[in-house]
């Protein structure tokens, strides 16, 4: 299995590793685990860590509530979650009998906010401190129901009793509800003076417990949604390099099955799809901008490697290029790339026996020099009639009308080599 | 092509995934086997790859660069010691389906003495492995082609140590070797010895691996490569 695309590759090798909160044996919303998971950590540690700082004016409470809000739940691990499926019915009822673990941390926590509310100068009376802590119970309510119905999305097999979420729902709505009405009462009851600003307050109550009723569940389905998405463009992907291996390639394959007894049909039909995949590949892994450049205009080494598929695929000979710097196609160049094409159809016809032919390009500066070379019988130049016009007038002639140079250069049995110097125009 | 009368032998290791191109591997240069090649080892991926190759010390490893558990760059990685060992140092050769510049230049600056393609006839393997063994460096015309093109703008930008720019004569070297000469073809049109060919070529490579500064960087940067 070699790795496909250097891309690819590098994507499997390093997976963004994320922050998930666990399902698994969690005492509340599950940070502490996860956060021991990430960070390699025993879980009493973290926990620890979490308790040492609830006294410190309720931060450990604080980082907790943040971490709950936006980390989500733990995704669906295929290893750890099969034997729990399988092997332990007992713990499926871990939600319904909260054990020893989760009612310490309850407890904890109650003593916390107990000290919080102690210790802590509230600048308000209690009046709003009752409200404010119906609000905050009924809002916690909400938000684990929001983490267990998601629980219940991925784990499809949830064979618990319907009605509870339903009543977790609504009764974390209703204190909600309470919270904010008793608010909203217990100010009108004080201060029946000024209207407006008693309007303005309630409404932004009201605000604040819709939000805080709708927000978990519009926080898990952004989480969801992003998720969907990469999974949406990963599996695009994938049906792209379907498409494109079905459309060329099984193509390509039916192609030279069919022409199995003319060997050089095969290697021709084969070679041609190399090229194309290989040109497909690195395409796609350079990215979309490399694209547009080459829709928008054509470069030199471009236009030299189309010229020698095209050489190539019509007459079945391999050829070899290799191109050394780039710049834009001018006049004279044009003149030379169809110069060289005329030397690379030479090659092809007369000396691709000996092998492959070899095609160099290089822009270096402001000379662009391009060679072709064959392997093949090779000739004696100077035994060459006057009256062949072929090497003389659309290789050598087209290059000096133009401003270049050509030169041939063969002696038999040692190849021929074609090489076309021409200066660019700017 | 070069039919050296003197007994050459190389020990050979392969590393590839593919089980079928280590059998035709084996099966070509196993064919000529008066000229002295004997396959010690084979390997299917990188873990393979070490131990193999750890207890076989062969003179030359044939490493895919496309291998499963790290790839042939691993592979190198991990057999640095033998790579730099004084004695009877072991010598790879990469030897991959890609002609990519990424993957060339990876193993090349990994300490790999040569880079050819699967493409390549069993007589030119063989060479290319005496070669190696020899402790010369092997370019492909497509290699030559990219260190061309990586030192191409280094005219442009003042570099002050010579060590990272390619001199003139390895410059015509390498453009000889981009255009399909043969080491003794670019020797007799410089009229310079294959040895020297030889040399200017390793001293290339040595520069490519070393060079990590300045045209290279850039050079790989503006291509995504790190």
């Amino acid at each position: 299995m070699t790795t496909a695309t250097p891309a690819g590759a590098a994507v499997d090798e390093a997976p963004v590793r994320k922050l998930y909160r666990s399902a698994e044996g969690r005492w509340l919303g599950g940070v502490a685990q996860g956060l021991a998971g990430h960070l390699a950590l025993p879980v009493s540690w973290v926990r620890l860590v979490f308790f040492a700082l609830m006294p410190a004016n309720g931060l450990g409470v604080l980082l907790y509530g943040v971490f709950w809000f936006v980390v989500p739940l733990g995704a669906p691990q295929q290893a750890p979650a099969a034997p729990r499926e399988a092997g332990a019915p007992a713990r499926r009822r871990l939600p319904h009998r909260p054990d020893k673990g989760q009612v310490i941390a309850f407890l904890v926590l109650a003593a916390t906010l107990g000290v919080l509310a102690g210790n802590v100068q509230f600048p308000i009376s209690d009046g709003y401190l009752w409200p404010l802590l119906m609000l905050g119970v009924g809002a916690a309510v909400v938000w684990r129901q929001a983490d267990n119905s998601r629980r219940a999305h991925w784990a499809a097999a949830t064979r618990r009793s319907r009605w509870l979420p339903l009543l977790r729902s609504a009764a974390g709505a209703l204190l909600v509800s309470l919270g904010v009405g008793t608010f909203v009462l217990g100010r009108s009851a004080s201060e029946s003076t000024e209207n407006l600003a008693l309007v303005f307050q309630a409404s932004v109550a009201v605000l604040v417990g819709i939000a805080l009723l709708a927000g978990p569940y519009l926080v898990r389905m952004v989480q969801d949604l992003s998720e969907e998405r990469t999974m949406r463009i990963r599996a695009q992907e994938r049906a792209e390099v379907a498409a494109h291996i079905h459309d060329s390639v099984l193509h390509t394959l039916t192609l030279i099955q069919r022409n199995a007894d003319r060997p050089r049909e095969v290697a021709r039909l084969a070679r041609a799809q190399e090229r194309d995949l290989r040109a497909w590949l690195y395409r796609s892994a350079e990215g979309p901008e490399k694209a547009d450049e080459k829709e928008e205009q054509e470069t030199f080494a471009a236009a030299v490697r189309a010229t020698v598929a095209e050489v190539e695929d019509h007459h079945g000979v391999p050829i070899e290029v290799v191109c050394v710097g780039d710049c834009p196609v001018d006049e004279g160049l044009a003149a030379q790339l169809q110069a060289a094409r005329e030397a690379m159809v030479n090659a092809a016809k007369y000396g691709g026996e000996g092998g492959p032919v070899r095609v160099f390009a290089e822009v270096e500066g402001r000379t662009v020099f391009v060679s072709v070379r064959d392997r093949g019988p090779g000739f004696d130049p100077e035994s060459v009639p006057a009256d062949r016009m072929g090497v003389r007038e659309s290789i050598i002639g087209r290059m000096r009308r133009n401003g270049g140079s050509a030169r041939v250069r063969s002696a038999p049995g040692e190849g021929t080599e074609v090489e076309l110097t021409m200066e660019r125009a700017e | 092509m070069n039919p050296t009368p003197e007994e050459r032998r190389a020990r050979v290791v392969l590393v590839d995934d593919h089980r079928m191109f280590r059998a035709g591997v084996r099966a070509e240069i196993g064919r000529t086997e008066e000229s002295g090649i004997e396959v010690v080892g084979e390997a299917g991926d990188a873990d393979q790859a070490v131990t193999v190759i750890k207890a076989a010390r062969p003179d030359v490893v044939l490493l895919d660069v496309h291998l499963p558990g790290g790839g042939g760059v691993e592979v190198l990685r991990r057999c640095a010691d033998l790579i730099a060992a004084a004695q009877d140092p072991v010598r790879f050769l990469a030897l991959s389906v890609s002609d990519a510049a990424e993957d060339v230049i990876g193993v090349i600056r990994g300490g790999a003495r040569g880079y050819v393609t699967k493409t390549i006839t069993g007589t030119d393997l063989v060479d290319a492995i005496f070669r190696v063994a020899e402790g010369d460096a092997v370019f492909s015309p497509r290699l030559a082609g990219f260190v061309l093109d990586a030192f191409a703008s280094s005219e442009a930008a003042p570099v002050d140590e010579d060590l990272d720019r390619l001199t003139q004569r390895e410059r015509e070297v390498l453009r000889l070797i981009a255009r399909g000469y043969a080491y003794k073809e670019v020797g007799k049109e410089l009229f310079i010895s294959v040895k020297t060919v030889e040399s200017h070529v390793s001293a290339v490579l040595r520069k490519l691996q070393l060079s990590n500064r300045h045209e290279l960087t850039r050079w790989a940067t503006a291509r995504r490569l790190v």
